[in-house]
């Protein structure tokens, strides 16, 4: 099996070309970036603003168990006909929307979550020192809520390049593509050597966004927020 | 314009559901059945994990290094790495579920058993009690809203993954929604992504009902 896989992987054919390892490799990594970051674009504000006035605890659990609970695979499957209703086709969109849904719980969370926790003291000393509601969030706040924000996007972006995989449910070219392709094939050399592939990177992209945090926040102690930050969910 | 264009005229066909009833009970014992199968070997698979860490405290970093990286590696990736050895159906998806509940699990004991206050366990010793006693008795005992909601979490997860499991033929919700998806039929995706939502629902109001009935100190108003 594993020589199967080797023989796969050493094949150029496998690598070049449309359906090249390389063009889905790009494919993957292009639509998880893009979903990650209109995930960040869409989350981010509102939960800084409902952390800065204590407000949306109730909306944050809420958020963590229904995320939880709501299966991956349906929200790709169930954007589909959707897409197909709004003329958006399938492939690109009906993932990207599927990934941005997936990817807004766990960076809204967190962020809201940071700005909510900062210590009441710092706020009302930053408060007696003359600064603006604006200047409380954007130069107290916000660089307080950083570790935990940046914990938030990490598992965002695991939990994207994990489902980017199913992508290919809806007729995206992805990493997903050749699993499906040689499970209907038996083709298991294929199959193998593309699930290598995805648990490879994400894993990397776990630690390249692990390595980003340590450095956007190198005062943050890290094992205490790796803990808070259990919104994380298998994929 | 394209041959998919062909059945989305409704969102939810109640005659589909209505002549189906039989499959959905049938998918819901597979679900049921894996869940179960699933977070109960982890348990005892996780429950052995813990107590190595905690006899031995060095072993709990890599413990956990570990089922952190197979908690993060795709399920269908997984599935699929495990295929090739354990061929289609109920088995690759319920060793790769098996792997994704340690990490929630190992977590939870260690972090229970070890929030069990000293003064407790000093208490035990006084009174008598032998190691293993005290440690199924007490600090087992005491952790076990810890340990239940472990579970809780590791179920609702197992529950929602168990969908993917379809793709490489383990049964369950995960049908229907495969089955929809190639026919472009939303009425088989909504019923099994809805009821796999209200069966994860269903044991996560569960657990916390068993999380309240196990720690009676706590509705008492009494630290534990």
């Amino acid at each position: 099996m594993i020589e199967d896989a080797l023989a796969y992987l050493t094949d150029a054919d496998s690598w070049w070309g449309r359906n090249g390892l390389v063009n889905l490799t790009w494919n993957h990594v292009r639509l998880s970036g893009a979903a990650l970051l209109a995930a960040i674009v869409l989350a981010v504000p509102p939960a800084l603003l409902l952390g800065h006035r204590h407000r949306g605890g109730l909306l944050t659990v809420t958020l963590v168990n229904l995320s939880r609970a709501l299966p991956t695979f349906a929200v790709i499957a169930f954007v589909l006909p959707v897409s197909y209703q709004l003329d958006l086709g399938l492939g690109f969109w009906p993932t990207f929307v599927a990934l941005v849904l997936l990817a807004l719980p766990p960076v809204f969370v967190n962020a809201y979550t940071g700005v909510d926790d900062v210590d009441a003291a710092v706020v009302e000393a930053a408060r007696g020192m003359g600064m603006r509601e604006s200047e409380v969030l954007r130069r107290v706040e916000v660089p307080a809520a950083m570790p935990l924000l940046a914990a938030g996007v990490r598992v965002s972006a695991v939990q994207v390049v994990a489902t980017t995989t199913l992508g290919t449910l809806v007729g995206y070219r992805c990493l997903g593509t050749p699993i499906i392709q040689g499970i209907a094939e038996r083709d298991y050399g294929k199959v193998l050597a593309a699930a290598v592939i995805v648990a490879a990177l994400s894993l990397l992209t776990d630690a390249a966004f692990g390595a980003l945090g340590r450095r956007l926040t190198p005062w943050a102690d890290n094992p205490t927020i790796e803990t808070k930050a259990s919104v994380q969910h298998a994929t | 314009m394209s041959i998919f264009a062909t059945r989305h005229d409704r969102l939810l066909s109640w005659e589909w559901i209505g002549d189906h009833t039989d499959e959905i009970w049938e998918r819901t014992l597979q679900h049921l059945q894996l869940t179960g199968y699933a977070v109960g070997i982890g348990l005892v698979i996780a429950m052995a994990m813990s107590m190595v860490a905690l006899r031995w405290r060095r072993a709990y970093a890599p413990l956990a290094a570990l089922s952190g990286a197979l908690y993060s590696i795709p399920s269908l990736a997984l599935f699929a790495i495990l295929v090739p050895y354990t061929g289609l159906g109920f088995r690759p998806v319920l060793i790769a579920l098996v792997t994704y509940t340690l990490l929630i699990l190992l977590r939870n004991i260690v972090a229970g058993i070890d929030g069990v206050p000293r003064s407790v366990l000093e208490a035990a010793d006084g009174m008598g009690y032998e190691p293993w006693r005290r440690f199924l008795a007490v600090d087992l005992r005491l952790a076990t809203p810890a340990i239940i909601g472990g579970i809780r979490v590791a179920t609702v997860t197992v529950i929602g993954l168990v969908t993917v499991g379809a793709l490489v033929g383990s049964g369950g919700y995960g049908v229907f929604i495969n089955d929809g998806l190639s026919r472009n039929f939303t009425t088989p995706i909504i019923v099994g992504g809805g009821l796999s939502i209200a069966m994860a629902i269903a044991f996560d109001l569960l657990f916390v009902a068993v999380q309240r009935l196990t720690t009676p100190w706590s509705r008492a108003g009494m630290a534990p």
